[in-house]
């Protein structure tokens, strides 16, 4: 792993909240990944861009096991969460204990067929928490902190879908915070919004940083720009290039992500 | 197109607009056989039924005299038949489809079963009969009773079942499934809060077909031995000198729908075929009320349910 160059992000002192060591997955016979190594700092948001295809998702999936629900994929290499230094892949890790460690939000807004509450209190619920007071609290809390709260609380009760594209990411967002995860993953969340819906959520985002480490795949070059401390170009499964974000866009080390970034490519 | 001229093109496009026409001609004869058939049939046992539903029609045993014949023995035992049906079919056809779809690992065996479950569905019904004869008549004891009727019929519609449960599980989005997942959920919790209330509006299409097939068979039935003439209702629980048990209507003999008409429209007496179309009458009244219902409930909850 090169070493980070002095960005404005790196400038205070960092925290590596999980690092993928030779990380290499499998889909069947198909290699997506190759030999990843990378870090995740604790509090930052790390983005990860790629042209289609060249294994980001593949990537962000390894971190809440979501491979495991398919049959024939396979990992190899390690991903190690701290401070407690777990090996997420390690197959005597149960993948459940995993994901309620680390959340995600998906691609396309997928709230559930239930109300807005029950929507936010399936995480708790999953814990076991049954406490009404409780569950009360801890989804005003996570609707406050995805900026749904206001627009919501007099209608908690009213069916998920009769909200707007933007505002069901949002509440993706809320119920994926509800259970207060140590990283939060992001699979392209606003490649499904309009320009508005998109601003609200990586306003959001820049505000979630500093309680949770964030995981970001987005297909929008500036978006990772605005939005992200740290970027990874990725390509044909590798991990080109990892460094901080205005080194990246700035000044990459790589010819491959230059041509990237410059739109040469991609 | 510049080698057209607009009135060419014009000319052109009635041409093969003509096969458009064609096509919805034929089509609306398709259908109308379909619909007519169905519709001359329903009148033809209304012209010929309607007169005899009276109240007495309803709660009169069959009787040598047809106008005091009734079909009480025959709609009491239908509508106790397809209870059992249900109550057995739907729990086993739902577990063996949420099996198949949600914990069964893609292996041949797996693909083996569903091959079995799908030529199930095509095994002709009085094959059923024959199983049911030996197993539940004899083997188990049950006699020719509602219940032998009520799990014979089971069996026949549970293919049916368990298809279009599989087809409603799989109808619903993999990120509505993973979206569980990813919050910590187990398989177990993903099936009981998400999968299973989702495909509920499927599930019962499902069922209703099932039924709607059911409520209709007679070669089974008659193969494990209803009776053609009964003059007498199952016990109620707890009535009777000595009172019966709450399960006693289980095993008592009995007739369904089905079998009442034939047995009537077997009889060389006009009034008895009269007798036969007004039970055929409210035999389809039922099956469509049943449908009705099931379009009613699904249109219910998949106002809720938007992918």
């Amino acid at each position: 792993m090169s070493k980070i160059t002095e960005g404005t992000a790196a400038k205070v002192s960092l925290v590596v909240k999980a690092e993928a060591l030779n990380l290499s997955f499998y889909y069947g016979a198909f290699n997506a990944l190759k030999r990843i190594n990378m870090p995740i700092y604790e509090k930052r948001v790390t983005a990860l861009i790629g042209p289609s295809g060249c294994g980001k998702s593949t990537y962000l999936r390894c971190f809440n096991r979501m491979h495991d629900l398919y049959a024939g994929n396979r990992y190899e290499g390690e991903i190690r969460l701290q401070p407690d230094n777990t090996n997420l892949l390690n197959q005597q890790v149960d993948p459940i204990e995993v994901r309620m460690r680390i959340s995600m939000v998906f691609q396309k807004p997928n709230p559930f067929p239930k109300s807005i509450y029950e929507n936010v209190a399936y995480g708790l619920r999953v814990r076991g928490v049954r406490s009404v007071a409780t569950l009360d609290e801890k989804v005003e809390q996570a609707l406050r902190g995805a900026a749904l709260w206001d627009e919501v609380k007099d209608r908690l009760n009213d069916l998920a879908f009769n909200l707007s594209g933007g505002q069901q990411q949002r509440l993706c967002i809320a119920r994926a915070l509800a259970t207060e995860p140590e990283i939060l993953l992001f699979d392209e969340p606003t490649s499904a919004l309009d320009p508005i819906a998109t601003a609200s959520i990586e306003e959001l985002i820049a505000d979630l940083k500093h309680k949770v480490t964030i995981l970001i795949v987005t297909h929008n070059m500036q978006q990772a720009a605005r939005v992200s401390d740290f970027t990874a170009y990725m390509y044909l499964g590798e991990m080109i290039e990892f460094d901080a974000t205005d080194t990246i866009f700035i000044k990459p080390k790589n010819k491959a992500t230059e041509d990237y970034i410059t739109g040469r490519f991609g | 197109m510049a080698d057209m001229t607009v009135a060419e093109i014009r000319a052109l496009i009635v041409k093969h607009k003509r096969w458009d026409l064609i096509f919805a001609t034929v089509g609306v004869l398709a259908l109308m056989v379909g619909v007519l058939t169905f519709a001359s049939l329903f009148a033809g046992m209304a012209i010929d039924g309607a007169h005899r539903l009276s109240p007495e029609f309803f709660t009169n045993f069959p009787s040598r005299r047809p106008e005091q014949a009734g079909i009480l023995s025959a709609w009491v035992g239908t509508t106790l038949v397809m209870i059992v049906t249900a109550v057995t079919a739907v729990p086993l056809g739902v577990a063996g489809a949420v099996y198949l779809e949600e914990y069964a690992p893609k292996n041949w065996m797996t693909d083996i079963i569903e091959i079995n479950v799908t030529n199930l569905a095509g095994v002709p019904s009085i094959v059923y009969g024959l199983l049911a004869l030996g197993l539940f008549v004899y083997q188990f004891g049950f006699g020719q009773s509602i219940l032998s009727a009520g799990l014979t019929l089971a069996l026949l519609i549970l293919p049916v079942v368990i298809v279009a449960t599989r087809e409603a599980i799989r109808s619903i989005p993999a990120v509505i499934r993973e979206g569980a997942y990813a919050l910590g959920a187990t398989k177990w919790q993903t099936t009981a809060d998400h999968i299973l209330p989702y495909s509920i509006p499927g599930i019962l299409t499902g069922v209703i077909i099932g039924m709607a097939r059911a409520i209709g068979e007679t070669a089974p039935v008659i193969t494990i031995g209803a009776l053609t003439f009964i003059a007498f209702l199952p016990p109620a629980p707890f009535s009777g000198d000595p009172p019966a048990g709450l399960f006693d209507w289980l095993f008592a003999p009995f007739t369904v729908m089905p079998i009442q008409m034939f047995n009537w429209t077997s009889r060389p007496e006009a009034a008895f075929h009269q007798n036969a179309a007004a039970a055929g009458l409210v035999l389809v009244v039922m099956t469509l009320s049943m449908n009705a219902l099931a379009i009613y409930i699904r249109y219910r909850l998949r106002k809720k349910i938007k992918w």
